[in-house]
């Protein structure tokens, strides 16, 4: 059992971590990074590979085994997350998003009953979920959520628009946001568990993305959207702690996603240094490389131990709040800064589609907006520490 | 004998795709410090070929070993996160290890596998560090046993064993009666990735301890490497317009 304050004990990681990240690395150089170009550029679900991932556990790596799942901790969440985006940032999100955003409230708000019908037949892989907070008049304005929930007999009935809804249009089920009462502002919003496809329920467009295109994202569109009263997720009015609480394990997950991309555009960068000539010798050899290198690595390095703090801490039961949002800011700035950066040292040969670094680029850019900008995050850490610091 | 256990002999070999290994300044072999080791590919075939029997319920048992220093135990864990039900862990470390080859390995294995009166002895029929090709027939020799090398394909059939064995000539099928040693080619499976519940289970299953004088084994090696050079280094080519001027050149240079 990792101890956060044996965070110098982390130059070994334990064993089980160690073989875990080892074969998430494996699969995800074999089986990912070869096809990522064609899922980016096809926008292709990467369903097989999602269905092998959640034959390895990685698609419910913190759910229990009674559950299906794999039982591991969020540090080997993180460390999965981040291999598999390293191989493809899209298949990151899924991952993500399906453990995070998905399970991750189901496994701690839900009843026994919900955690077996919503949880256990999204380990395998052959189902993804997704998550609806977001509306087209409110993303960081959560509190503001418009989306409306009215008890008619023994229904719920959703009425509303969610937006940038990510796994939509491969989900078989959502967990939704809903004002239950009005009155009450954000303490009246509560969560549903809604399965898709379901009358009521409808999908609009794909959005076209710059980057994460293997991943669909849409509107999820409710218009008079029945479903039982057991479908409400832990007890009402207590759905923008669900959300909140939720997504800061997500922002563990999305700074895991940026940093397998920040990796992925690194070593793209370091390999072309040590091939390309110019100059008489490799550009590696050169200083104004060298620095972009060392940059990078830094950036990605130190994102990375803030992400395994706030998941040891996460893992300890301790407070990560901050910690969390530290470790998102960090790594989502650490993959566009080394996004960028790798393009610049490929040269004119990091903007075609030939080498990765365009894909690493593009990716890299969500992650500084989705599950909190960086913005938010931002807030975040400075209301932690304003608290922290009574005079 | 209906079969018991079956010993999958792994090797920890140096990635042979890492990016420049080099020949030690004092000539006497390569540098493995700092270089990435995992388990032998050929190996990894092997144990996959022995969880799958078990699967099928021909073996009731799968035993994972290796010879080497400490770092060996993790590429047994990664076999019992396959699948294998435990592990033995021969401890050779030092000087002992550097000179350690073949024929000692071979040994090891072989009084292993008496002691524990295995039915079958799969290895990877070679490690692509040195590329010996040699264990597995060296087992084989010193227990007395039959030997299907270069395995594709793998069938149990009663006391017998039928191997299909790729040859230079093409496919060599032969029946061999147990207990046998294979060695496993590459076409035999493909490996399957560690899950992740079997990584946490593989935390529960016992790695034995001993050493090679345990089993009564000298490790005496009775070939000493003189000397170690890098392959020399490609000469950029030339190029001619007709092939007259090629025979012209070849005959030049002395190749023809």
């Amino acid at each position: 059992q990792l101890h956060h304050r044996s965070l110098s004990s982390l130059a070994g990681l334990p064993e089980m971590h160690q073989m875990m990240r080892q074969t998430c690395r494996d699969y995800a150089d074999r089986e990912l990074a070869p096809i990522a170009g064609k899922l980016d550029k096809e926008h292709l679900f990467p369903a097989q590979q999602v269905r092998e991932l959640g034959a390895m556990g990685v698609m419910a790596v913190e759910v229990p085994e009674a559950l299906g799942g794999a039982g591991m901790d969020y540090l080997a969440y993180s460390l999965a997350v981040e291999e598999i985006s390293r191989g493809c940032g899209s298949t990151g999100c899924v991952v993500s998003v399906n453990n995070s955003l998905y399970i991750g409230p189901i496994l701690k708000f839900g009843t026994p009953e919900q955690k077996d019908q919503w949880i256990t037949p999204f380990t395998t892989g052959e189902k993804v979920g997704c998550f609806a907070l977001s509306e087209p008049g409110n993303g960081s304005d959560a509190g503001a959520a418009s989306t409306l929930a009215r008890q008619e007999g023994g229904e719920w009935v959703l009425n509303g628009t969610k937006a940038w809804i990510s796994n939509c249009w491969d989900a078989s089920a959502t967990v939704v946001f809903a004002t239950t009462d009005k009155s009450l502002k954000h303490k009246g919003i509560s969560a549903f568990l809604v399965p898709m496809p379901h009358p009521g329920l409808s999908l609009g467009k794909k959005e076209d993305k710059l980057g994460i295109r293997a991943n669909s994202t849409a509107n999820l569109i409710l218009e008079d959207c029945r479903i039982p009263l057991g479908n409400m997720l832990g007890p009402r009015g207590s759905g923008f702690k669900i959300a909140m609480q939720t997504l800061d394990g997500g922002r563990i997950g999305i700074a895991s996603q940026a940093l397998g991309i920040a990796q992925a555009a690194l070593d793209c960068a370091v390999d072309y240094a040590h091939k390309r000539t110019a100059f008489g010798a490799p550009i590696g050899k050169l200083q104004a490389v060298q620095f972009k290198l060392a940059d990078m690595a830094v950036a990605v390095e130190s994102a990375r131990l803030l992400t395994w703090k706030a998941a040891m801490l996460k893992d300890a039961k301790k407070p990560f709040t901050k910690e969390a949002a530290m470790a998102k800011l960090s790594a989502s700035e650490a993959a566009t800064f080394c996004g960028h950066q790798s393009i610049q040292v490929l040269g004119g040969m990091g903007y075609v589609t030939d080498m990765p670094a365009e894909r690493h680029y593009r990716d890299a850019r969500i992650t500084e907006i989705y599950e909190g900008t960086s913005e938010i995050q931002r807030l975040v850490i400075a209301g932690q520490l304003l608290k922290e610091y009574v005079p | 004998m209906s079969p018991a256990s079956v010993f999958v002999c792994l090797s920890l070999t140096l990635l042979s795709d890492y990016p420049v290994i080099r020949v030690k300044p004092d000539n006497s072999g390569v540098v493995t410090d700092g270089v990435k080791h995992s388990m032998n590919p050929f190996c990894e075939i092997a144990v996959e070929e022995a969880v799958k029997l078990k699967e099928k319920k021909f073996i009731k048992e799968v035993v994972a070993v290796s010879c080497g220093p400490t770092q060996v135990t993790e590429t047994i864990r990664t076999a019992l996160a396959m699948g294998c039900d435990r592990g033995i862990h021969v401890e050779v470390s030092g000087k002992d290890y550097e000179a350690m080859g073949p024929l000692q390995i071979a040994k090891i294995f072989a009084a292993l596998a008496k002691k524990e009166e295995a039915s079958l002895v799969i290895l990877g029929k070679q490690a692509i560090d040195d590329d010996c090709n040699q264990t597995g027939q060296m087992t084989a020799a010193l227990l007395d046993w039959p030997q299907g090398t270069f395995a594709s394909e793998v069938t149990i059939d009663g006391e017998k064993v039928k191997v299909v064995r790729e040859i230079d000539g093409g496919l060599e099928t032969i029946k061999i009666s147990m207990p046998a040693v294979l060695t496993a080619d590459l076409r035999l499976n493909t490996p399957r990735y560690a899950t992740l519940p079997n990584i946490m289970k593989a935390k529960k299953k016992k790695i034995a301890n001993m050493k090679p004088a345990d089993l009564g084994v000298d490790m005496v090696s009775r070939v000493e490497v003189l000397r170690v050079d890098e392959p020399p280094t490609r000469l950029a080519g030339v190029k001619v317009e007709t092939v007259d001027d090629l025979v012209a050149k070849l005959k030049a240079n002395g190749t023809i």
